[in-house]
This record gives structure tokens, C-alpha cells and sequence, in this order.
């Protein structure tokens, strides 16, 4: 196979473009809302209301049940059927954090779990309200277990973003797909594509490595 | 470092316990720990709560803070909330409760994501809203006090277990409370540490605070309790000065209790 480094060469920009001004947004502003909604489903699982407890299940029982591109479709090609018509980045942006919400939230819930009671109980004897508490003592000390499963989440969420291309987001992979319908170059241009996402991920995961030393300071080894 | 309440009390006042509790019941599913328990403590004594393991003394601390929620009776502080469990009781009135007494933990239970001097403005701070220089300079006092001024900066786990028990301390007294409550201080301390927190506890009773004490340190509580009350099966079963109650008990019990605490072979 003959490569055509000039062709590399040229569309190399345009895809990593596509990353930065595509996946990386997408990617980023999906994965923080997905963080909040996640710690509402994880709290309300946490709550002892039966019926909060059960709509947190319910929710994260459908978005781990279904496929992401499913749940895409629906948003993107399904809603406007009902009237609710919504551009590609927020369709995106919506599916995409909804879907990690529903896989952080289980990570979140088992982290507070995983502080131990007497912390509680430590922040309730110091004057604390649970509310106070939560965001004090035990959040801080769940963040640090949660780190490693969260950002497996994320690593996962910058490669799915990859499905926005199918409902017309102009990120990382259609930057690749266009230039190769173009040059009919498709082994080339995918190569690259994936090789641009490999060196993003290696940057996350030498990111996370510095956030789990940064929040391991405190614990014995 | 003593307490800031400045209606010491004059003695002999048991009429105006600065806690008292009355009929208090708990129970855990069918078990019922404590059966019906009669406490009061005045100003500037010290109360040892002694008896074997599952005889409910931690539960009565407990009860005393909002950890637990009693079944019934009644816990008063003075010249704070009197709260009757045979009542439905609002979260605001055992925030009240609580805010009364400091507790220290058999396990320390400090923050570990927190310094040392974190820990202890944590709640006068986050809680109390008192301004963080005059928390600070008040905490670095009562390291000093304790002898851990240059241990400041260090996460707990930098600590050995009596060190980071004297954090506890110090983190309970920086509320300045109306009563500290001690649920077996050193009992997960290794032997040669717990001295240094006993020594501790010592000063803080000669300064003048106001104690409950759940222990099975039968010396130290006759030294430094002014009443020993001997708790077995979810009762109070002989109460008294620590030298009648530990050297000449009344009940067979109390007597079995003490001798094995002495003579373990």
C-alpha cells in the first residue's frame, strides 16, 4: 500500500481541529454536566426515599440498558416527530451527559459509600448539617476513590463522542470522514483519526495519574 | 483552656445539672439496650460510665448527641434544650442538643483529607462562623496545650494514634461545648500511648470541664471521676463515689465487673 504522506501531511490540521474545537467542547461540557446530574442520581439512590431511590434506578437501569446511539437517535431524530426540535451540539451535549450520568452515578454512589461511617458521624458532632457534611468531609474523600473509574468514563466518553458525527456535530471523526470521502483515501484517514484520539487519551491518562497523586497526599501508603 | 460557661456552678449543685436525663429508653430492632437510665451531671464533674461490653454505656452517649435517637426520656442541659423523646422531635431541636457537648471518638474519627489545624477550626469556622485568624490563633493555643504545636501541618495518618487522639480532643474543645463526651478514648491505643492521653483528660477535669466518660481505664477513672456509674444489661446498676463504687462495691455484679477488670487471668 502506497501511503500518501502529502495527504497526511495536509489533513492532519484539519482533524485535529476537529478535536479541539469538537471533541474536546463536546467532551468537556458533556462529562461535567454528566457529573452533576450524576451526583443528583447518586444522592437520591443515597436519600432513603423509596420512590427517589427508585427513579434514580429506573434512570440508570435505561441508559446502561440501551446503546448510546440509540439514545442519540431518540433525541436527535426522534423528538422533532413530537415538536421538540433541538440543534446537533446541544442533541450531543444532552445524550451524551445523560448516558455518563448514569454510569458515574453508581461510580459516585459507591465512593460516598466507601467513606466511613464515622466521618459522619464526626462532621454531625462538630455542629455539621448532613448537607454540610457531604460537601465537607465525605465528597473531598469520595473524589479521591472515584478518580480512577470516573476517568475510565471519560476516556470512554471522548471515543463515543465520535457518534456525534452521525447527527451532523462537525468534531474529530467527520473532520477524518469528509476529507476521506474527498481522496477515497479511507485507510489512511482513519488511521489518522484513530491515532489522534490515542494521543488525546494518552494525555488524559497522564493527567488522571497526576490527580490521583495530587489527591493521595493525605493518605498513608 | 477552660470553660468558657461562666455559671460555674457552686457546689453541691445538683439541682442544676448542667445535664440531666431521665428515663431515657433505646432500642435496636427487638434488642433493647437501654431499659430506663437516670443521669445527672454538674458543673465541673466527671462522670466515668463503666460496665462490660454490650451494657449500653456508648448508647448513652450516643443518646446524648443526636447519634442515636432515644425511644423515649427526656435530656436537658441547662440554660439549653430539654428535649422529650416521648415526643415527635424536630431536627432543629437535636441540632440544638448536639451543639451542647463535644464528643471524642474511640477512633479518633478525624478528617483524614485535613490538616491537623484544619481539622480543629473546621467547625468553629464552617459551623460557628467565627472568624478564621481567631479560630486559628485559639487552635494553635490548645495544640500547644497538648504538646502537638509542630505537628500543625501534618495529615492525621502522620500521627501516631495517641497524637491524633489529642487532635480529637483538641477539635472537640475548640467548640467550647457545655459537656465533652469521651467514648473509649484509649481503648484503641496501643499501652504505652494511652498515658499521654489520659494526661490529657487529667488536666481538662482540673480545669474545671464538665465530663461523661465511657472507659474501662478503672484507675484512671477512680483518680479523676468525681462518680462512677457501673451500667450492665441496659441499666444503671450501682452508682457512686469512685472509691465506694470500684474499691467496696454494694452489687455482686459490679463486684464481678471490677474484679475481672483487675485480674484478667
Amino acid at each position: 500500500m502506497n501511503v500518501d504522506w502529502e495527504l497526511v501531511r495536509t489533513s492532519l490540521w484539519p482533524i485535529v481541529q476537529g478535536g479541539l474545537t469538537g471533541t474536546i467542547p463536546l467532551s468537556l461540557a458533556s462529562f461535567a454536566l454528566g457529573l452533576v446530574l450524576a451526583l443528583v442520581v447518586a444522592l437520591m439512590r443515597l436519600s432513603g426515599s423509596a420512590i427517589l431511590a427508585g427513579i434514580a434506578r429506573a434512570y440508570v437501569s435505561v441508559i446502561r440498558g440501551t446503546p448510546l446511539l440509540v439514545q442519540l437517535f431518540v433525541i436527535f431524530f426522534g423528538l422533532p416527530s413530537i415538536g421538540v426540535v433541538i440543534d446537533p451540539w446541544p442533541s450531543a451535549i444532552i445524550a451524551f451527559s445523560l448516558n455518563v450520568a448514569g454510569y458515574a452515578a453508581e461510580i459516585i454512589r459507591a465512593a460516598i459509600l466507601s467513606v466511613p461511617k464515622g466521618q459522619w458521624e464526626a462532621g454531625h458532632t462538630i455542629g455539621m448539617s448532613p448537607a454540610l457534611t457531604l460537601r465537607r468531609v465525605i465528597l473531598p474523600q469520595a473524589a479521591r476513590v472515584s478518580v480512577p473509574p470516573l476517568s475510565n468514563s471519560f476516556i470512554s466518553l471522548v471515543k463515543d463522542t465520535s457518534l456525534a458525527s452521525l447527527i451532523l456535530v462537525t468534531e474529530l471523526f467527520r473532520q477524518a470522514q469528509e476529507i476521506a470521502a474527498f481522496s477515497q483515501e479511507f485507510m489512511v484517514l482513519y488511521l489518522e483519526a484513530a491515532a489522534v484520539y490515542w494521543v488525546f487519551c494518552l494525555v488524559l491518562s497522564a493527567g488522571q495519574t497526576r490527580l490521583e497523586r495530587r489527591l493521595d497526599r493525605y493518605v498513608a501508603h | 483552656m477552660s470553660p468558657t460557661d461562666p455559671a460555674a456552678a457552686p457546689s453541691g449543685a445538683a439541682d442544676n445539672p448542667v445535664l440531666s436525663v431521665a428515663e431515657l429508653r433505646k432500642s435496636f430492632g427487638s434488642n433493647q439496650v437501654l431499659k430506663s437510665i437516670d443521669l445527672s451531671v454538674s458543673q465541673g464533674q466527671v462522670l466515668a460510665l463503666i460496665g462490660p461490653s454490650g451494657s449500653g454505656k456508648t448508647t448513652v452517649l450516643r443518646c446524648l448527641n443526636g447519634l442515636e435517637i432515644p425511644d423515649g426520656g427526656r435530656v436537658a442541659f441547662r440554660g439549653g434544650p430539654a428535649v422529650d423523646f416521648g415526643q415527635r422531635v424536630s431536627r432543629k431541636q437535636l441540632a440544638a442538643l448536639r451543639d451542647q457537648s463535644g464528643m471524642v471518638f474511640q477512633h479518633y474519627n478525624l478528617f483524614p483529607h485535613r490538616t491537623v489545624l484544619e481539622n480543629i477550626i473546621e467547625g468553629p469556622v464552617q459551623v460557628q462562623k467565627r472568624p478564621k485568624a481567631e479560630a486559628v490563633r485559639e487552635a494553635e493555643d490548645l495544640l500547644r496545650r497538648v504538646g502537638l504545636h509542630d505537628k500543625k501541618d501534618q495529615y492525621p495518618h502522620q500521627l501516631s494514634g495517641g497524637q491524633q487522639q489529642r487532635v480529637g480532643i483538641v477539635r472537640a474543645l475548640a467548640l467550647k461545648p457545655a459537656l465533652l463526651l469521651f467514648d473509649e478514648p484509649t481503648s484503641a491505643l496501643d499501652p504505652e500511648l494511652v498515658g499521654d492521653v489520659l494526661h490529657v483528660i487529667k488536666e481538662l477535669a482540673e480545669d474545671g470541664w464538665t465530663m461523661v466518660m465511657v472507659t474501662h481505664e478503672l484507675a484512671f477513672a477512680r483518680e479523676v471521676a468525681s462518680e462512677v456509674v457501673f451500667m450492665d444489661g441496659g441499666v444503671v446498676v450501682e452508682r457512686g463515689h469512685p472509691d465506694q463504687v470500684l474499691r467496696d462495691p454494694h452489687e455482686e455484679r459490679t463486684r464481678q465487673f471490677v474484679h475481672r477488670l483487675l485480674n484478667p487471668f
